[in-house]
């Protein structure tokens, strides 16, 4: 009944985002107050049935009820709860109808708040977004039905992927896919914009939020993907440039870039048609890897959708959505006006170097991942890796932390570097010491030597726009700046130093045995076997002691899952604030040695620290906009009222 | 009947016999004693595909495939090989596909062409679009 109750709601929000759509488009030929009424009340209940329709799939995953298809496939009743609610969108038809379920509930939300922009602009917004929308419910109504049912029911679901039964694992894709949601957002502002011809300060600022809550999702998203690569695959990786790795990277650099490029046009009214640019390529890249991830074009853990059909359908609608918004580009672009200019040392000019940057890099992560795809098309393998993707994007990145250290303190419109002369050869002393002081004392790599260098100067020149401010009266969008370009610093620092300082030993050792790594102790206690809900486990008991301090226990295990049969090692770490120490429990050899994979990963905490202080400073910036927002809307309604009532008192008088 | 059920038995067990009961080769997973070979066989282990595996390369794995192919860098640099003369051996027998640093080569010189040509539209940018004063 529920599974019933869930498909209706989906085909009713299917069609009232049909109806959205054609009043939406109809009011843009020419003025039709009865059909623009319509628009937005219909963009309400769509969010309302959409999120019905997936609550009803929720509700399914909790009970288990196992006759229906996708519940049998994906969950099983010994699964704990945490990871069959997981199960709601740990597979493809869930995660599609999450994804048309929060794009919904965000159309229903601007339909409900917006209100700063024209509204035939806001309209067409909406009908873009209903555009979109169709295309998703058409998906699943069609070809990916997550409510249908099995008869007769089987007796006990499949499971989920051991793999991914892990609370960062469970919940990393959902991050993600509000990220791309918010990207499918600013697409329909900016094709909204450009119908009604409507590129404005106001165009930006409606759009900021949207662009601004994406790019944290995705922050925190790429971060949580990350860290579990890193303690779940059991070798201490933490990033491989693995092309589902780059699927998720790629809408993060366009939405970085949009970030950057809406605020110059919400400043300064520059720089038009390169934000409505962005706002295309954002969401096509949501798009493409989307398509990279569910088709199973690339097979790999998280490729779990293996169905050409499906590959061809999301193909198509990438190509329908992208080929419409570039033709609608090329033809209006040439009516936006250019904008305001500005001369190169300002503000403006060095956030063009990081639009440009950002760009470039965005183009080299996809030209290198989809470059293997298209030579295997002619019978050609070859592989596109680290050795490649890290070189060639530290061409464009390195130049963008330099700018990154002194853009802030640059003035919109015109500058001269001569006012910021003080604080540039401030920075540059401090990455030349830092970069002697390391070069002197250990042989490292050129990039992690740079990377160091430059992180430490971008550390100290991102907190220097605070200088000679009341940092009481400073707006929480400032703040969230220095917090993000901080966070930046921070993360780079992990990485450089991860890269170039990290220790390893493999060993096989008997109980009792004591083993170094860096400037560790480790004792191999016993090994001995454990259980859990669904899996078993031998478990080596380690004693570490960082340079003969306080020792502490770690226990890395060897797991057998049994629904799916399963093997995997859970990794045991030991956070010191000046990195970790990584340990991994192998197979037993001639008779009583263990295999034990130890590393000390210097600062690599840092890297994840980083990514939380770029989204926490997102989040500021955001709660900024946002509270400003409301502050001038009440002020405006205040306003407004005293006029009232002073014109009343007038009449009366 | 019970010889049936035996050879029944045999043949749903077969699969078992399929697993790799091979222990794993000696520096699968054992570094060589020489801090300074260690370092180069790892940082070449690092730029070589795990085949068997996607996206991980030989040194993030625990696939049997990527603990013989350690074994095999390791032997070989411990041999005093250079690492380039190993991974060209490598690509020899396994393809191109085997190696993450791509080469320049008929099949890949797009990927070399577009970080320059990259290079040339963002000065191009800065010199044309604002090099005018506002």
């Amino acid at each position: 009944m529920i599974a019933e109750f869930g498909l209706a709601a989906l085909w009713l929000a299917a069609a009232l985002a049909a109806m959205q759509l054609v009043a939406g488009a109809l009011v843009l030929r020419r003025d039709e107050p009865t059909l623009a009424a319509l628009v937005r009340p219909a963009a309400v209940v769509q969010g309302l049935l959409a999120a019905l329709s997936f609550g009803a799939l929720f509700l399914l995953f909790v009970q288990t009820d196992l006759s229906v298809r996708l519940v049998a496939e994906n969950s099983h009743t010994a699964k704990p709860m945490i990871f069959k609610i997981a199960g709601a969108w740990s597979n493809h038809e869930g995660s599609m109808l999450l994804w048309v379920a929060v794009m919904a509930l965000a159309g229903a939300l601007i339909a409900l708040i917006e209100h700063r922009l024209p509204e035939r602009t806001l309209l067409a917004t909406l009908a873009a977004q209903a555009f979109v929308s169709l295309g998703f419910y058409a998906f699943l109504l069609v070809s990916s039905n997550p409510f249908e049912r099995l008869s007769p029911a089987p007796p006990e679901g499949n499971g989920l992927n051991p793999l991914l039964q892990d609370v960062a694992a469970a919940y990393h894709p959902t991050t993600l896919y509000f990220g791309y949601v918010g990207l499918s957002v600013a697409f329909s502002f900016a094709v909204g914009a450009l119908l009604t011809r409507q590129v404005t300060p106001d165009f930006a600022r409606a759009m900021r939020p949207w662009v601004l809550g994406a790019w944290i999702f995705l922050t925190l998203g790429i971060t949580a993907g990350s860290y579990w690569a890193y303690y779940e695959l059991g070798w201490g990786g933490w990033w491989f440039w693995d092309p589902v790795e780059n699927a998720s990277l790629m809408p993060w650099l366009a939405a970085t870039a949009l970030l950057h490029s809406a605020s110059v046009l919400a400043a300064r009214d520059a720089l038009r048609a390169w934000t409505i640019m962005l706002g295309v390529v954002a969401f096509s890249m949501s798009m493409i890897g989307t398509f990279l991830v569910r088709s199973g074009i690339l097979t790999s853990v998280h490729a779990f959708a293996v169905d050409p059909e499906r590959g061809s359908f999301i193909l198509a609608l990438l190509t329908l959505y992208i080929g419409s918004a570039l033709t609608l580009f090329a033809l209006r672009a040439g009516t936006v006006a250019e904008g305001e200019r500005f001369s190169v040392t300002s503000r403006e000019g060095a956030l063009v170097v990081n639009n440009v940057a950002l760009s470039a890099i965005l183009a080299i992560v996809l030209v290198g991942t989809l470059y293997p795809l298209l030579t295997e098309a002619f019978g050609i393998k070859v592989s596109v890796g680290p050795p490649y993707f890290n070189p060639v994007s530290a061409l464009f990145f390195l130049p963008m932390l330099v700018v990154l250290a002194i853009g802030p303190m640059l003035r919109w419109r015109r500058d001269s570097l001569g006012r910021v002369q003080n604080e540039a050869v401030l920075l540059g002393v401090i990455a030349l010491l830092v970069l002697a002081g390391v070069w002197f004392n250990t042989s490292i790599g050129l990039l992690p030597l740079l990377g160091l260098a430059l992180s430490v100067a971008v550390a100290v020149g991102s907190v220097l726009p605070l200088k000679g401010r009341s940092l009481r009266r400073l707006p929480l969008a400032v703040w969230g700046m220095v917090v993000a370009h901080f966070g930046i610093a921070v993360a780079m620092f992990g990485m450089s130093a991860d890269s170039a300082f990290t220790k390893e030993k493999l060993v096989a050792a008997t109980p009792g045995e004591t083993v170094e790594v860096g400037p560790w102790k480790v004792t191999l206690e016993t090994v001995e076997p454990v259980a859990g809900p669904n899996w078993t486990a031998l478990e080596g008991v380690l004693v570490a002691s960082y340079k003969g301090g306080k020792p502490k226990q770690i226990a890395p295990q060897s797991r057998e899952f049994w629904s799916p049969v399963q093997k995997t090692s859970e990794s045991a770490l030991l956070t010191r604030w000046n990195g970790q120490l990584y340990a991994v429990l192998g197979e037993e050899i001639d008779g009583g040695r263990w295999q034990i994979r130890l590393w000390w990963k210097p600062f690599v905490t840092w890297i994840w620290y980083g990514g939380l202080l770029i989204g926490f400073g997102g989040f500021l910036a955001l709660l900024g906009r946002v509270l400003g927002d409301l502050k001038r809307r009440n002020l405006q309604a205040r306003i407004a009222r005293r006029r009232r009532t002073a014109a009343d008192e007038e009449q009366a008088a | 009947m019970k010889r049936l059920l035996l050879l029944i038995a045999f043949i749903l067990a077969a699969p078992l016999s399929a697993q790799d009961s091979l222990p794993p080769a000696p520096y699968a997973y054992k570094q060589l004693d020489d801090p300074r070979q260690e370092a180069e066989a790892k940082a070449l282990m690092e730029t070589l595909r795990c085949l068997t595996c996607q996206g991980q390369s030989i040194a993030d794995s625990d696939a049997p495939m990527a603990g013989d192919l350690r074994h095999q860098v390791r032997v070989r640099v411990a041999r005093g090989e250079k690492p380039e003369a190993i991974r060209a051996w490598l690509i020899e027998r396994y393809g191109e596909y085997i190696s993450f640093k791509p080469e320049v080569t008929s099949s890949t010189w797009p990927l070399f062409a577009l970080p320059a040509l990259l290079l040339l539209v963002a000065v191009f940018v800065f010199r044309n679009k604002l090099g005018k004063k506002a």
